[in-house]
């Protein structure tokens, strides 16, 4: 699977309150999270952004709360991915768990700039960033985390190694 | 093999051979937690799974605390939905708006959290569990859902960082300091994937009610457990809390201090277990401290704030909500009255502390001081309802984050501390030193 999108910017410790503020999350509604996406930051980021654009951050991305309605969230405004120095940890497998693709590279987080045309191929974890001409290599997803991304989530991991 | 205690839990939590830290492993699940913010994603995704039934229904809790007594239509939708699943599955641990609490105040309360347990939540506070010596953390609501049909979660056994606390911990200091004091110390996201294994003379004397506060923090240093391993004081309140309840999960001969120990000691981590870091903290040198917009880690001792006006006050949270917390904040608003400028909000974190703090004398206090009591919930805590903050607005909250707008207006403030600190600023109108009233 490869992506591709402008990209937009964002500092280090994004936290869920960021992402999706708890007033929303008296639903879980898909769309209606995905316009309320990185409100309290970017006022208007949902209705800026194109399908397919990717967002890049820095450290710690996704800390705070447990609410899977951020990962909803991003995925719900159209955002086909994250790029981060590195993620909090629940975000992270909530992310890995709905099958919202997300990459690790210090490197990509400190070169790519806001508006910069970037592919990812998921596969090989390789970073193409257009605009500047560079490739960057992302971490690999470790152990069978691997297996859940591949299979596109938890659910789909979980169906195919059987209910219990 | 030596292990750490969060090791030796996995271990008994796994087949096969024995694990450490960084292995990946699909772990048995003794206890699942949702609440009404997390758990209607749960039950969507439990069904898109295709699972009809629960794996136990006496394995699963379910709170709704957060936005209930229900804030609006949608939150009372959510709340009826997690309502008609227990039924439906005939959930043994659903508690009702009248016998619910903050869930990470009411599970402790009800005996369901021991030492060697292996607890997820869909809620990031469960790590408070980790002071009652069981590996407690929280995950997303997917996890929460396959978990529902499995009784199995999937894990990367966490390396641990160890904190030993020296010294002598001052008048007003208590839990609270000592883990603002530690995330200020290392970071937002300085034990990121790791257990944070609190030690040493001061967390050895440390009353059950702070190791909860302690271990509920771990999460704001990026912490996937706090946990304290288990003794006396440890099995002082377990054995309490199981033994009164209605249908005491044990019996009492199970209970007995000796029984305690020739069950639990063993999780003790050993000697020459591996830890990838250790930290030596002075509890001598710490003051009341006060964390400042918009990180838990932007510590400064209170001292250090000079006329910081506050419009509001709150007091609880799964945090700080505990009866000992409530008692703290009554001996100080004893007698006194709330800066008319500035409204402070109680929160009992559930209905036993509630009547507790009624039994006592406390809730007279705080009602003569003019503060309000309100029912259990975590409400203003995550900007929920019950003391939303306007645009400008300051507040001083016991409770556990200050990211932007997470109190309400994205232009307000929120400034976190100890119930001391907290009730104090409630009679000046402004961050104080406990001392100082």
């Amino acid at each position: 699977m490869k992506i591709q999108g402008k990209t937009w910017r964002f500092g280090d410790n994004i936290n869920t309150d960021e992402i999706i503020a708890a007033r929303y999350l008296n639903t879980f509604d898909a769309q209606e999270l995905g316009s309320h996406c990185m409100e309290d930051i970017d006022k208007n980021f949902s209705q800026k952004i194109a399908p397919g654009d990717i967002i890049v951050a820095g450290k710690n991305f996704g800390c705070g709360s447990s609410r899977e309605h951020a990962p909803i969230a991003i995925k719900g405004c159209g955002i086909s991915g994250v790029v981060a120095e590195s993620f909090a940890r629940i975000f992270y497998r909530n992310a890995v768990n709905i099958g919202l693709p997300i990459f690790v590279s210090a490197e990509a987080a400190e070169s790519i700039k806001e508006g910069d045309l970037i592919e990812i191929d998921a596969q090989s974890g390789v970073i193409c960033n257009r605009t500047q001409s560079k490739n960057y290599q992302t971490d690999k997803f470790a152990g069978f985390m691997q297996d859940i991304v591949n299979e596109g989530g938890l659910l789909n991991w979980i169906k195919k190694k059987g209910i219990k | 093999m030596s292990y750490t205690i969060t090791e030796k839990i996995f271990n008994k939590h796994v087949k096969g051979e024995k694990v450490k830290a960084g292995d990946f492993v699909y772990a048995k699940v003794d206890l699942a937690l949702g609440n009404d913010v997390t758990a209607p994603i749960a039950i969507d995704q439990f069904k898109k799974l295709g699972a009809k039934k629960v794996f136990d229904r006496k394995k699963i809790v379910l709170v709704p605390d957060h936005f209930t007594p229900a804030k609006d239509i949608k939150s009372a939708a959510q709340a009826k939905l997690m309502r008609e699943f227990s039924q439906e599955q005939h959930i043994r641990h659903y508690y009702e708006v009248g016998r619910m609490g903050i869930e990470h105040a009411l599970l402790p309360e009800l005996g369901l959290i021991e030492p060697g347990k292996l607890i997820i939540g869909a809620d990031s506070h469960t790590c408070t569990y980790g002071a009652l010596a069981a590996f407690a953390t929280g995950v997303g609501s997917t996890d929460l859902a396959a978990c529902w049909a499995t009784g199995y979660c999937w894990f990367r056994v966490p390396a641990t960082i160890k904190f030993v606390y020296t010294g002598k911990m001052k008048k007003w200091v208590c839990g609270k300091d000592l883990i603002l004091y530690t995330i200020g110390k290392i970071g937002v996201d300085g034990a990121l994937y790791k257990a944070m294994e609190f030690t040493g003379p001061v967390i050895k004397k440390l009353p059950v009610e702070e190791r909860l506060t302690m271990a509920n923090m771990a999460i704001e240093a990026g912490g996937k457990s706090g946990i304290i391993e288990p003794d006396e004081i440890t099995y002082e309140y377990v054995r309490e809390v199981i033994l009164r309840q209605d249908v005491p999960l044990r019996k009492k001969t199970e209970m007995s201090l000796r029984a305690c120990r020739e069950r639990w000691d063993e999780l003790k981590s050993d000697k020459d277990a591996v830890y990838e870091a250790r930290m030596e903290i002075n509890a001598s040198d710490i003051e009341p401290q006060v964390a400042l917009p918009h990180l838990p880690s932007n510590t400064v001792s209170v001292s250090k704030l000079k006329n910081m006006p506050v419009d509001q006050v709150v007091i609880g949270s799964c945090t700080n909500g505990r009866i000992s917390d409530l008692r703290v904040a009554a001996k100080i608003l004893k007698g006194k009255k709330v800066h008319p400028r500035v409204r402070c909000l109680i929160f009992p974190a559930t209905q036993a502390i509630y009547l507790q703090a009624i039994k006592e004398g406390l809730v007279e206090i705080f009602v003569n001081a003019n503060a309000v009591v309100s029912t259990p919930t975590c409400g203003p805590c995550l900007g929920g309802h019950m003391g939303i903050l306007a645009k400008g607005e300051r507040a001083i909250a016991t409770t556990n984050r200050n990211f932007v707008g997470r109190m309400g207006h994205p232009e307000s403030e929120v400034y976190l501390s100890s119930p001391a600190v907290a009730a104090a600023s409630a009679v000046t109108g402004k961050i104080t030193h406990p001392d100082a009233v």
